[in-house]
């Protein structure tokens, strides 16, 4: 079942989105969005020897933002930090099967919510050395 | 379970009375109401004959009603026809910030033929104030449109007041009673409206169908430019089919408003307490009293409607919402905007609107399903987290 234009893909990670919830002490924590025009995503990292080990995503948006955010933090776990940076908002449309036109901003944003985590991690660690 | 279809504002099956009684003009009736030969007579007293039936129904004459394809065609007629027609009296129109788009936009396009438009304001539950409209008025005023009950909220907005205000100031006024009739009574004496637009398909009848009111002697011109239809005023052979399927529908939806307007208020009611009981932190949107009694606009905060929406919908229950997400536009809704609801808040907003075939035990079962869906989604909300005081970075 394909509502309102949107993929396979993203009702699943709709419907059963992966990683929700919160990580307690994460290393890298990013917030973006406003209520304004509809989306808030927040990303929680973990970070060991500078390759994310786990990520987890809250998310107050609509069913486009749900699952980008969700299939993000599949995305980046495993990969160094650096790897991390790399992944696009077009990855992660790709990654959907595909978004609605007038959806796309939702897979900007959890590349923005991403790259926020890994800022926040990278002014962490630089606090600490 | 059978789905559960809770957005009658957006539009309505077609009764079996309604369509039985059109059937008929599909085939065996079929003439061209124009063609003085036997099968146009037969269609042409099939038109003037419905047309009698909706006139009757409002408390106007029949040649004050005017067949149009819609909601939407009535309210660009009767704006643009009144603001042509009057051009030389004035180029200056008034409305509120919270009518529905085909009025909006109607508005728009006169302000780029140079017309000065007034939005007007309204108070949190939506309510226009008579006493601002009076202020706005100017010897160059041509019309005042004002909606007669909200799309999005329901709220019944004061008309009658409105009216004796462009009455003393000899502005015209119409109304867009769309989602209004077969709710509450329309009667356009009552009203003291100029011009009032109705539509079929929020009232059981096909899409594509509707009529506007204008009281005998005001001067508006017409839209669409062809033959010598509906008096000049609406060019085009009137389908007659659909006409004969609007005046059953408005007959039968204001004939039966003293028996489904307190069933469906009741329905409402339940569906609102059993929210209200259950569900922490929502919020009515529009007036607890002066509103349809079909419609409950409610605020679910820490969520986002289209999500909301969706989880619904897969479960056979079918809302509208304020969304942003749903709008097309990246705003939310305009009209709970103008209410001075909170953006977020407007973003969570949902729409239940009820129908002559709802029943006790769908209330029941929706609110047993919003009790889940508005948990899980909570629980991946950040705002929610915030608000619950949970982990923050």
């Amino acid at each position: 079942m394909a509502l309102d234009g949107y993929s396979e893909k993203v009702m699943d990670y709709f419907t059963n989105p992966r990683n929700i919830g919160v990580i307690d002490n994460a290393d890298g924590v990013g917030l973006v969005g406003n209520p304004v025009c509809g989306d808030i995503m927040k990303l929680f990292i973990k970070v060991e020897d500078g390759r994310i080990v786990d990520a987890k995503f809250q998310t107050f948006g609509c069913a486009a933002a749900i699952a980008s955010s969700s299939i993000v933090t599949e995305m980046v776990k495993g990969k160094t930090v650096e790897e991390a940076l790399e992944i696009s908002n077009r990855a992660v449309t790709e990654a959907l099967g595909g978004l609605p036109a007038r959806k796309r901003h939702c897979s900007v944003l959890a590349e923005e919510a991403l790259q926020a985590a890994v800022l926040d991690y990278r002014e962490k660690v630089g606090r600490k050395t | 379970m059978k789905p559960i279809y809770l957005d009658h504002s957006a539009t309505t099956p077609v009764r079996q009375e309604v369509l039985e009684a059109m059937l008929p003009y599909f085939s065996e009736t079929f003439g061209n109401a124009s063609s003085i030969h036997r099968f146009g007579q037969s269609a042409k007293k099939a038109l003037e004959d419905a047309r009698e039936a909706v006139a009757a129904c409002l408390g106007a004459k029949a040649k004050e009603i005017y067949f149009t394809g819609g909601g939407t065609e009535g309210d660009n007629l009767a704006i643009k026809g009144v603001a042509h027609a009057n051009r030389k009296k004035g180029k200056r129109l008034i409305t509120s910030q919270i009518e529905h788009h085909a009025v909006l936009n109607s508005c728009k396009f006169l302000e780029g033929e140079g017309y000065e438009v007034t939005y007007l304001p309204v108070d949190r539950f939506g309510i226009v104030e008579p006493a601002v409209l009076e202020d706005a008025i100017r010897p160059d005023t041509t019309l005042v449109t004002i909606m007669l009950a909200n799309n999005e909220t329901g709220t019944i907005e004061p008309l009658a007041e409105i009216a004796e205000i462009t009455k003393e100031r000899g502005v015209l006024l119409h109304t867009d009673a769309v989602q209004a009739l077969g709710k509450i009574p329309v009667d356009v004496e009552e009203l003291g409206v100029d011009l009032l637009t109705l539509s079929g398909h929020k009232i059981y009848a096909p899409k594509g169908i509707g009529a506007l009111y204008v009281r005998s002697g005001s001067r508006f011109d017409p839209i669409i430019h062809g033959g010598h239809h509906e008096g000049h005023r609406r060019a085009g052979t009137e389908n007659v089919a659909s006409i004969v399927g609007l005046a059953k529908a408005v007959q039968l939806a204001t004939g039966e408003i003293p028996c489904v307007a307190p069933r469906l208020a009741a329905l409402r009611d339940r569906l609102e307490r059993g929210i209200r009981e259950k569900i922490a932190h929502v919020h009515l949107n529009g007036p607890p009293e002066r509103r349809l009694p079909n419609v409950l606009n409610m605020s679910f905060a820490f969520i986002e409607g289209e999500s909301l929406l969706l989880n619904l919908d897969m479960r056979g229950i079918a809302v509208s919402t304020g969304s942003a997400c749903t709008s097309g536009t990246l705003e939310p809704s305009h009209v709970l905007a103008a209410m001075g609801v909170e953006p977020s808040l407007a973003q969570g907003s949902l729409r239940f609107s009820l129908g002559r075939d709802n029943t006790e035990e769908e209330m029941d079962f929706v609110v047993e399903s919003l009790i889940e869906i508005v948990q899980r989604l909570r629980q991946m909300s950040p705002l929610y987290a915030q608000e619950a005081g949970g982990v923050e970075s």
